[in-house]
């Protein structure tokens, strides 16, 4: 048993950190936000070149061949930072179905492009209508000859206006929600038929509504087996959510961090604001909330790569499920700490807030997981 | 980054289980099987039975006739034995007057009192509250004042001490009196050793809220302690108390007792009925409560067990003691009242006869086991969780200091 980070994580940790904190600061990300992308290509590019891209994909493919603990260093620093970029989407969800189900040709291409920075993928999977169910899948897939004709719609899907890869579930067999029948498709934004009304999330990162009619795709554009892509799926998820949950504890130490920063040097009444005793225990309370989110993020790390579903999707949602609470408590009390400059765009508390709560809001919210968890009870 | 348990703690963990499942006696286990109460024999007994395997305390070095055991090994041990539901071991004897009298005591002390702790032949209690000072115990009042007579060096003590918690059962009590007035309160406190057999010493029970007597008030009375029975130097006593604090990490957040706890509340929401007659644990408003406390649990026995790794790495202990209190009492509070709303309108029949080792009643209804029938004071008593050994606001107060700098 051992809870500390290897030489290399701790390695990762603090060359990132300090490149973050130099090329990184609010104002830079303030600007990096209204751009046209929404994320820096030369942040990329620098990810890309401290092999950060590379770090979760298999060594046989190029990769560093890491693991979720790996990312969820990652994705914890880069939450302190509020990085825009999407590695989540790409590199964690993208690339673990890739490496969960990419042969060939197919696999090598974007692997490799994942692994190089030329490549953004992400995974359009989740439909209106169904909030956050998983397997329920409205998209078809006709098949016409050697074509598969792709038609319908994929809600929020993350990173989808700068994608050059969409990795799309469609329904090749089976009624809306079966577990099986769903099979995953690689389609090029550009295609015709893709049109992908592309917005600025409330956190600033970038999200589209893609929809499909009668995209044509060929059988190399398949990505795993026909009408069986849902427990990769599933697992790509979880490993999003597991990443979600670093990032989120990032986030939320960062903000403790500025929120007891701004305690001791406020002062109101002749006094900083930090001498008052009900401000001081509810400053304990988020430190503790964060402590505990801390121990869940781990837990939801080290089984995210697990082969055995239910002990994975149940670590990750009883993550989910505290951390989508604790988020809210630590971002509420903050925002309020910090009184009237809490509900302004000026500080980083403001924007700390609004990611976390949109981490809530993504791969299921804290009453979704909570079910999900709860559920297991039932069973065991 | 791993949450494994070594080839060698699984082993360890076995060889416990083993030791456990062979040593507690069968009417203890029987007891604790079907709810009914421990009693304060049986806490002797189990230490005894420890100590014949050289397992009586988990936490000492070997030098004392401790375990030697690293602070992973304690934590297997406390979740085996919560498992197996033995009797708790006293900490007032082991895990606090013990540690104060191996640091700060003479040879001489070390010697008569520590070889009879870990024996189970001494039962201590703790004097450390007054009337007016609870979470203000620097304002402590006791009086010690030295003299000599034709028996030699000693203090006269005068006042109240109270919670002393089991104290009707106790033979030896530590207590922090009053020596000096000079400077800060903290500065006037001497640590003593107090036979509960002398002259002048009176216990009177303290009711409960579930009508167990668990805590008395004590009073002294011109009552005589040799001198040689102060631990360390006069007026130093604030310093020896406060090494109490945080010198035991694992065991405090009480992860063990908790899972095992937690075990329970499933079982009872399984046997209990829901609003349709289905089992209780069928009902998402209820199953979700006992969700969310079980996630609670997986974050603290995570948290608890980086705080334990930091005690066998020599780390300080600092607030996070304070961290692991508030938390585990919160999640020992909150076992209970779900343990309580399990049982619907039958958390309403106060029948303590139930509970003890002899009741041969008659069952008042199929859903109300003898067992259940402490689930209601329980959740009463354990309100106590987040007042005792410094309440939740006094905890928060350490880590707003310590850690946060406010």
């Amino acid at each position: 048993m051992d809870f500390n980070l290897s030489e290399e994580q701790v390695a990762i940790q603090d060359t990132l950190r300090r490149w973050l904190a130099k090329e990184y600061g609010f104002e830079q990300r303030r600007a990096i936000a209204k751009s046209a992308d929404g994320f820096s290509r030369d942040a990329w590019a620098r990810y890309a070149g401290l092999g950060l891209l590379m770090l979760p994909l298999p060594e046989a493919d190029g990769g560093l061949g890491g693991n979720a603990v790996d990312t969820m260093v990652v994705l914890e620093t880069l939450g302190a930072s509020l990085a825009l970029e999407p590695y989540l989407s790409t590199v964690v969800v993208a690339g673990s179905l890739v490496t969960d189900l990419g042969v060939g040709a197919l696999r090598n291409e974007l692997l490799g492009g994942i692994a190089s920075g030329a490549l953004l993928a992400t995974l359009a999977h989740l439909e209106p209508g169904v909030r956050y169910n998983r397997q329920c899948v409205a998209t078809t897939a006709r098949r016409e000859g050697d074509v598969h004709l792709l038609s319908g719609h994929k809600a929020v899907v993350l990173g989808a206006p700068s994608a050059n890869q969409l990795i799309v579930s469609a329904r090749t067999s089976g009624v809306a929600n079966d577990a099986a029948g769903i099979t995953l498709f690689v389609v090029d934004p550009c295609a015709e038929g893709v049109t992908i009304a592309g917005y600025a999330n409330q956190d600033a990162q970038r999200a589209g509504e893609v929809k499909l009619s009668n995209v044509k795709v060929g059988a190399e554009a398949m990505l795993g087996p026909m009408d069986g892509a849902l427990p990769a799926i599933e697992r790509a998820i979880d490993r999003g959510i597991a990443g979600l949950c670093a990032e989120a504890v990032g986030i939320m130490a960062a903000l403790n961090a500025a929120t007891l920063e701004y305690l001791r040097q406020r002062k109101q009444f002749g006094v900083h604001i930090g001498s008052f005793q009900a401000l001081q225990h509810r400053m304990v309370d988020m430190v503790l909330a964060t402590e505990q989110s801390r121990s869940l993020a781990m837990l939801a790390a080290i089984k995210a790569d697990s082969e055995d579903p239910a002990e994975r999707s149940r670590a990750v949602s009883a993550a989910k499920a505290y951390i989508g609470q604790a988020l809210r408590q630590v971002g509420q009390e903050a925002v309020q700490m910090h009184g009237g400059m809490g509900v302004t765009d000026e500080l980083m508390a403001a924007h700390c807030f609004k990611r976390l709560t949109m981490i809530d809001a993504t791969f299921g919210n804290a009453d979704h997981h909570l079910a999900r968890f709860s559920d297991t009870l039932l069973v065991s | 980054m791993n949450f494994e348990y070594t080839p060698e703690q699984q082993a360890f963990r076995t060889e416990v289980r083993q030791f456990l499942a062979e040593s507690l006696p069968v009417d203890m286990r029987e007891r604790q099987a079907s709810g009914k109460r421990l009693v304060a024999a049986d806490i002797t007994r189990w230490q005894k039975i420890l100590h014949g395997k050289g397992w009586g305390s988990g936490s000492w070095p070997v030098a004392y006739g401790g375990t030697g055991w690293n602070a992973v090994e304690r934590h297997i041990f406390d979740e085996e034995c919560a498992d197996a539901g033995t009797p708790l071991q006293l900490p007032f004897g082991l895990k606090m007057v013990a540690p104060v009298i191996m640091k700060f005591g003479n040879e001489a002390q070390k010697a008569r009192f520590l070889p009879r702790i870990l024996a189970g032949e001494d039962w201590w209690c703790q004097g450390y509250s007054e009337p007016g000072a609870g979470s203000d115990l620097a304002s402590l009042k006791t009086r010690a004042v030295q003299g000599t007579d034709a028996e030699g060096e000693h203090y006269i003590v005068n006042g109240q001490k109270t919670w002393t918690t089991l104290g009707q059962h106790a033979n030896w009590i530590f207590c922090l009196v009053r020596t000096g007035t000079e400077g800060r309160p903290q500065e006037g406190i001497t640590f003593l050793l107090i036979d509960m057999k002398t002259p002048g010493i009176t216990v009177r029970p303290i009711i409960m809220l579930d009508g167990e007597h668990e805590v008395n008030d004590v009073w002294f009375d011109n009552v005589r302690v040799p001198v040689d029975n102060r631990v360390g130097d006069e007026n130093k006593g604030w310093t020896y108390a406060k090494f109490l604090l945080g010198h035991e990490r694992s065991g405090i957040s009480g992860v063990g007792r908790s899972k095992a706890g937690l075990k329970q509340l499933k079982s009872l929401a399984c046997r209990q009925p829901g609003d349709n007659g289905r089992p209780l644990i069928e009902d998402a408003r209820f199953r979700d409560r006992i969700a969310r406390l079980e996630i609670e649990l997986m974050a603290l026995e995570i948290t608890n067990l980086k705080v334990i790794l930091n005690e066998d790495r020599h780390l300080p202990a600092g607030p996070e003691v304070s961290m692991l209190k508030i938390l585990g009492s919160e999640v020992q509070q909150l076992l209970a009242e779900l343990m309580m709303q399990a049982l619907g309108p039958y958390a309403l029949p106060s029948v303590p006869d139930m509970l003890m080792p002899d009741w041969q009643g008659e069952r008042l209804s199929v859903n109300f086991e003898p067992r259940d029938a402490g689930h209601a004071g329980a959740y009463f008593n354990l309100r106590k969780t987040t007042i005792y050994g410094g309440s939740s606001e006094v905890q928060k107060n350490i880590i707003a200091q310590m850690i946060l700098g406010l």
